[in-house]
């Protein structure tokens, strides 16, 4: 099915949780082939099983039905070959920053030397060199999120999953971020897979933006953005774009406010 | 100026307590039995903290003569049982809090017997640990060592119980194994706990050596005010109280300092 360009690939996946006794159904029938060195956002409103989605793909969680590969292997559970950016950041608040982006490495038994150099040469990369000693509660969101990002550069994964990573920061810094990530996409070539709510930050990133609908977790529009980098958010095209997906995420997320009003009542 | 200020303020109120004191002493409105003045406390003091025999060269260095005053062989008494007592306890608590913090089969097997007996005072163990080990230190070890388990296994269990959870996915996404999960990201993350818990058993600690000076040995700082009661040498008792309030201060100071210094990543202990 899938050929050599498929680098992830999701097949029928299924996933159904409990909630206060009753089934949710987060996410039905996806099917999602992702070639290798894609840039994909998955957009949508809260619920609608995009984080479900990724935290299969990350092995944290696994499909209910249907089948999740990379490379053709399936997941069976998480791995460094994911690496995975959260929004909290999560990093290890007892490790200074350099010990934070050092730590899978040492865990897979790395040489000493080898962690120096290759941490030395992230933080210069993320421009995090002066902070290396300081610990994560001397640093500001937009610093922190840059260790995240070092810490899974580190274990070279080829896939990097990224669960609205940008969602606490401020516009500026989030710009800031999103312009640094996409000079390390393009220097080191990796699949990419981005969780967002965000039109703006989907449209400026990515490849191909998949619009998921609210529960169950379906895809209703697969959109490939051909546009220029770097990408003028005021152009016309990208406001054409930013429209069309507007309108679609606007039926999604009154979906969902309909579904919430009528939880509500029940309660 | 600011820090002056501060400083001055926090002795005014020790300093009236200290003035009213005096008054009440030199007007003669107490009994100097009842309450001897501040002086003759200090006097008092001073006869305990010194050494009582002359100094001889014969019977050692001069240093080792400086260590001869019954106050500082008391001191060093007190602290050897508990300093003994709490890694006892604390070695004891830490190992099981672990395991019960960390897997839920431990913590069903030794929680109901852990709830039953940590309401139980250690002062409550007295009459058994008499019976048990007779008297001197092997009793008091006991009951400060039973002092200082509850707080550190208390601390420890819930330490581990809350580790954030998404510091695990971290873990398993970076690929550590179950036992690099619990060295590197379970244990540092409880550290904060199993401290406040370490401090806590040392505060109970610290109250369980008095107590059982009081009972089953004879030197030790709690030994002394007793035995000074017996004298109606009260200033010997005022004395012995606040050699006893000083010592506990200097070691929760020591034990907060060692702490912020180990935890300076950690967030809660810093201003702001």
């Amino acid at each position: 099915m899938s050929d050599a360009a498929t680098h992830i690939s999701i097949q029928g996946v299924h996933k159904v949780f409990e909630s206060g006794g009753q089934e949710v159904h987060a996410l039905r029938a996806i099917d999602l082939e992702i070639p290798r060195g894609q840039f994909v956002c998955l957009l949508g409103p809260s619920g609608c099983g995009k984080s479900t989605l990724l935290n299969a793909v990350a092995g944290f969680s696994l499909a209910t039905a249907g089948t999740i590969t990379v490379d053709g292997k399936a997941i069976t559970e998480p791995g460094p070959d994911r690496g995975m950016v959260f929004q909290e950041y999560a990093l290890f608040p007892w490790m200074t920053v350099e010990q934070n982006v050092a730590f899978g490495l040492e865990i897979k038994g790395t040489d000493k030397a080898a962690i120096q150099e290759k941490v030395a040469s992230l933080l210069a990369m993320l421009n995090l060199t002066d902070f290396r000693k300081r610990f994560p509660k001397d640093l500001s969101g937009g610093m922190r999120q840059r260790v995240a990002i070092a810490r899974v550069l580190a274990l070279d994964s080829p896939i990097m999953l990224m669960d609205e990573p940008f969602g606490a920061l401020d516009a500026l810094t989030r710009r800031n971020l999103q312009d640094e990530l996409l000079r390390i996409w393009t220097e080191l070539k990796k699949t990419i897979l981005f969780v967002t709510h965000s039109i703006e930050e989907a449209l400026y990133l990515a490849d191909r933006t998949v619009v998921m609908t609210y529960r169950p977790g379906t895809i209703k529009r697969d959109l490939m953005v051909d546009l220029e980098r770097p990408r003028d958010v005021a152009s016309p095209a990208f406001n054409a774009l930013k429209k069309e997906l507007s309108h679609l995420l606007m039926e999604e997320q009154s979906r969902h406010n309909q579904a919430e009003f009528k939880g509500a009542a029940v309660d | 100026m600011k820090g002056y200020r501060h400083a001055a303020s926090g002795v005014l109120v020790p300093l009236a307590a200290l003035a009213f004191w005096q008054l009440l002493s030199s007007m003669g409105w107490v009994n100097a039995t009842i309450l001897p003045s501040p002086g003759a406390v200090l006097v008092k003091w001073w006869a305990y903290l010194r050494p009582l025999e002359a100094f001889d060269p014969n019977q050692g260095s001069y240093l080792k003569w400086c260590f001869t005053g019954e106050l500082i062989q008391d001191t060093i008494g007190s602290l050897y049982r508990v300093l003994v007592g709490f890694v006892i306890g604390g070695g004891l608590a830490l190992p099981l809090g672990l395991a019960m913090g960390y897997s839920r089969v431990a913590y069903g097997l030794f929680n109901p017997l852990v709830q039953v007996l940590r309401p139980i005072p250690p002062i409550a163990y007295i009459p058994l640990s008499i019976l048990w080990f007779g008297l001197g230190n092997p009793p008091a070890v006991f009951l400060i060592s039973i002092g200082a388990f509850f707080p550190v296994l208390m601390n420890t269990v819930a330490g581990v119980q809350n580790v954030d959870s998404i510091y695990l996915r971290v873990g398993r996404n970076l690929g550590a194994s179950r036992l690099t999960q619990f060295t590197r990201i379970i244990l540092p993350a409880a550290t904060p706990y199993i401290f406040t818990g370490a401090r806590i058993g040392m505060g109970t600690s610290f109250i369980v050596v008095i107590v059982s000076e009081m009972i089953a040995v004879n030197n030790g700082l709690g030994y002394r005010i007793l035995e000074a009661r017996e004298y109606l040498w009260s200033d010997k008792i005022i004395a012995g109280m606040f050699t006893i309030g000083l010592l506990g201060l200097g070691i929760d100071t020591l034990m907060s300092r060692l702490s912020s210094h180990l935890l300076k990543w950690h967030r809660g202990l810093e201003q702001g």
